[in-house]
C-alpha cells in the first residue's frame, strides 16, 4: 500500500530524512515514534506529497508520489490526513467540513454527500453535530470531525500526526476508541504517536526514529518487550514513565 | 472677538448646494478609488505570496513605491509629470479628451496608494493562517485553487475586514487631497463658502462634521459585513 525507498530529505543544508526505507501492507496499523525533531511529521507529510522530497522513491497505491507526472490531487484524495491541531476550516460548519471535498473533489451531489456526512458524525458519535461550528466543539470532538472528514472521502489510508497530543487527558481515549475501532475494520493507518498503550494493543509494527532516521521498524510486541537499540530503551524509558 | 455667527448660511442658496455638491463629489472620489484601492490591492496582495518568484518580487516593489511616497506629491507626479513621460499622444489625449481629469487622476492616485496598504493587509492576513491549514485542505485532494478559494480567502477575508475598515476610513479622508489639483470636493466647497462668505467657523464646521458622519456611515456598513460573517463560536471583538 505505502513503501518508502532510501528518502531522503534536506531543509537546506540539514538533512531531516536519512535514507528511510519502509513499507506498510494494506489493512495494516504502523505506529511511528521518536524524539521532538527526529522527522516523524515530515515523513508522513512525505507519503502525501506534502513534503516533498530530493532523494528515494515513494510509492502509494501503485502510484509514484514524487514523479511530476503523477495527478498528486487525485492520489490525495484517497489517502486521508489527521493533523495534531485539527484544522478544520473555522468558518464552515461540521457538516461543510465533512462534505467539502467530497462535492468539490469527488463531484458528489450536495444530497449525497450530505446524507453521507451524517452516517460518518454517527459513526464518530457525533450525531445531531453538524450545524455547530468547529469553535463550539471541544477539541476530541474537533479531532473525531477531522477523522469523519478524511473518511468522506472513502480513503484506502489514513495518516495521523500526533492525533491526541493536543487533547486534555480526557479527551484522548474518545478519539483513541474511534482510532482503534477504524483499525479493526481493516483501515490502513500510518499513526505518529507517543500514546503507547495504543501502539501495544493495535499497532502492528512500530517504527521508531531517531535523527532523521529509521532506527526499529519491528512487530509491536517485540519492540516494546525487547527494543534492541539504546537509543529506543532510552525513548521507551522516557514515555513510558509519563 | 466679535465675529457674528451665521449658521443659516449653510442653508441658504447657492451655499447649500454648493456643499452637496461637494459631499455628491466626495463620495464619488471615495467609491471610484475604493473600487481600484481594494481591486488592485487584492491583486497585487495575491501577488505578494505567490508561489512564483517574479511575482513576488514586481509586487513587493509595488508596495514599497507607492506607500512610501506622500500621497500629495504621489498626486501631483499623476497630474503635473505622468502626461509628459507618457507618449505625446497618449499624453494629449490625457490632458485634452479625457473627461474630468482631475477626478480621474485622483481617482488613480489615492487608488494605487490605497492598493500598496490594502496589499500589506492580504499578505498579513493569508500569514496569520496557519501553514497546517493549507496541508490539512491540499491533504484532502483540493487542488491549490480550491483551497485558496473554500478555505483561505474566506479566513483571510475575515481576518482583515477590521484592518481594512480603516483603510477604507482613510479613502474617505484622503479623497480631500483631489482639492489640490481642482476638484471641487467637499473641502473644495467648504473652503470656496469661506472665502465667498467669511464665515470660516460655519463652512469649516459643516465639512468636518459631513467628514465625520461618512466615515461614521463607513464604519457602520463595515460593522454589518463583519456581522455578518461571523464565525458562531468564536470570541467577538465586541
Ligand atoms: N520548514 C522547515 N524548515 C526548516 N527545518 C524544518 C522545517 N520543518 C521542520 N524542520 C526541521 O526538520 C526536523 C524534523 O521535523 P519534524 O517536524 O518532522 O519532527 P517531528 O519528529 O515531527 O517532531 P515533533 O515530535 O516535535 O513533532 C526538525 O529538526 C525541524 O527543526
Ligand atoms: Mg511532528
Amino acid at each position: 500500500m505505502i513503501a518508502l525507498q532510501n528518502v531522503s530529505k534536506w531543509y537546506g543544508p540539514t538533512q531531516v530524512l536519512r535514507e528511510c526505507t519502509l513499507s506498510v501492507a494494506r489493512g495494516e496499523v504502523v505506529v511511528v515514534c521518536g524524539p521532538s525533531g527526529s522527522g516523524k511529521s515530515t515523513l508522513i507529510k512525505t507519503m502525501n506529497g506534502l513534503e516533498p522530497i530530493q532523494h528515494g522513491e515513494i510509492v502509494v497505491d501503485g502510484v509514484k508520489v514524487n514523479d511530476p507526472k503523477t495527478d498528486i490531487c487525485a492520489l490525495r484524495a484517497h489517502i486521508g490526513m489527521v493533523f495534531q491541531s485539527f484544522e478544520l476550516y473555522p468558518h464552515m460548519s461540521v457538516r461543510n467540513n465533512i462534505a467539502l471535498a467530497p462535492i468539490k473533489v469527488l463531484r458528489r451531489s450536495e444530497t449525497e454527500a450530505y446524507k453521507r456526512t451524517e452516517a460518518l458524525l454517527k459513526r464518530v458519535g457525533l450525531e445531531g453535530h453538524a450545524d455547530k461550528y468547529p469553535a463550539q466543539l471541544s477539541g476530541g470532538q474537533q479531532q473525531r470531525v477531522a477523522i469523519a472528514r478524511s473518511l468522506a472521502m472513502d480513503p484506502k489510508a489514513i495518516l495521523f500526526d500526533e492525533p491526541t497530543s493536543a487533547l486534555d487527558p480526557e479527551m484522548i481515549n474518545e478519539v483513541l476508541e474511534v482510532m482503534t475501532q477504524l483499525a479493526g475494520e481493516g483501515m490502513t493507518m500510518v499513526v505518529v504517536s507517543h500514546e503507547m498503550g495504543f501502539a501495544k494493543s493495535v499497532a502492528n509494527r512500530v517504527i521508531f526514529m531517531d535523527a532523521g532516521e529509521i532506527v526499529e521498524d519491528r512487530p509491536s510486541g517485540e519492540f516494546f518487550s525487547a527494543p534492541q537499540t539504546d537509543r529506543a530503551q532510552q525513548f521507551l524509558a522516557k514515555v513510558l514513565h509519563h | 472677538m466679535n465675529y457674528s455667527w451665521n449658521w443659516g448660511i449653510l442653508f441658504e442658496a447657492p451655499y447649500a448646494e454648493w456643499l452637496l455638491s461637494g459631499v455628491a463629489w466626495t463620495i464619488g472620489l471615495f467609491a471610484a478609488s475604493m473600487v481600484v484601492g481594494f481591486g488592485v490591492g487584492t491583486g497585487i496582495g495575491l501577488m505578494r505570496i505567490a508561489p512564483i518568484r517574479w511575482l513576488r518580487i514586481i509586487s513587493g516593489i509595488y508596495v514599497e513605491m507607492f506607500r512610501n511616497v506622500p500621497l500629495l506629491v504621489q498626486i501631483f507626479i499623476w497630474f503635473y509629470v505622468m502626461p509628459e513621460l507618457l507618449p505625446s499622444d497618449v499624453g494629449q489625449w490625457l490632458k485634452r479628451d479625457l473627461p474630468m481629469p482631475a477626478f480621474w487622476t485622483s481617482v488613480v492616485a489615492i487608488g494605487f496608494y490605497t492598493a500598496a496598504r490594502v496589499a500589506e493587509h492580504i499578505r498579513a492576513g493569508f500569514l496569520a493562517i496557519p501553514a497546517a491549514q493549507m496541508q490539512a485542505a491540499l491533504a484532502t485532494g483540493l487542488n491549490l485553487r480550491q483551497v485558496y478559494r473554500y478555505v483561505l480567502l474566506p479566513r483571510a477575508f475575515r481576518i482583515v475586514t477590521p484592518a481594512l475598515t480603516s483603510e477604507a476610513i482613510s479613502v474617505m479622508k484622503n479623497t480631500s487631497l483631489a482639492l489640490t489639483i481642482g476638484v471641487l470636493e467637499l473641502m473644495a466647497q467648504s473652503r470656496q463658502i469661506e472665502s465667498y462668505t467669511f464665515q470660516s467657523f460655519e463652512a469649516f464646521t459643516a465639512g468636518t462634521a459631513i467628514y465625520i458622519a461618512l466615515c461614521a456611515a463607513v464604519v457602520f456598513v463595515a460593522r454589518h459585513i463583519e456581522a455578518r460573517y461571523a464565525i458562531p463560536g468564536m470570541i467577538q471583538s465586541r
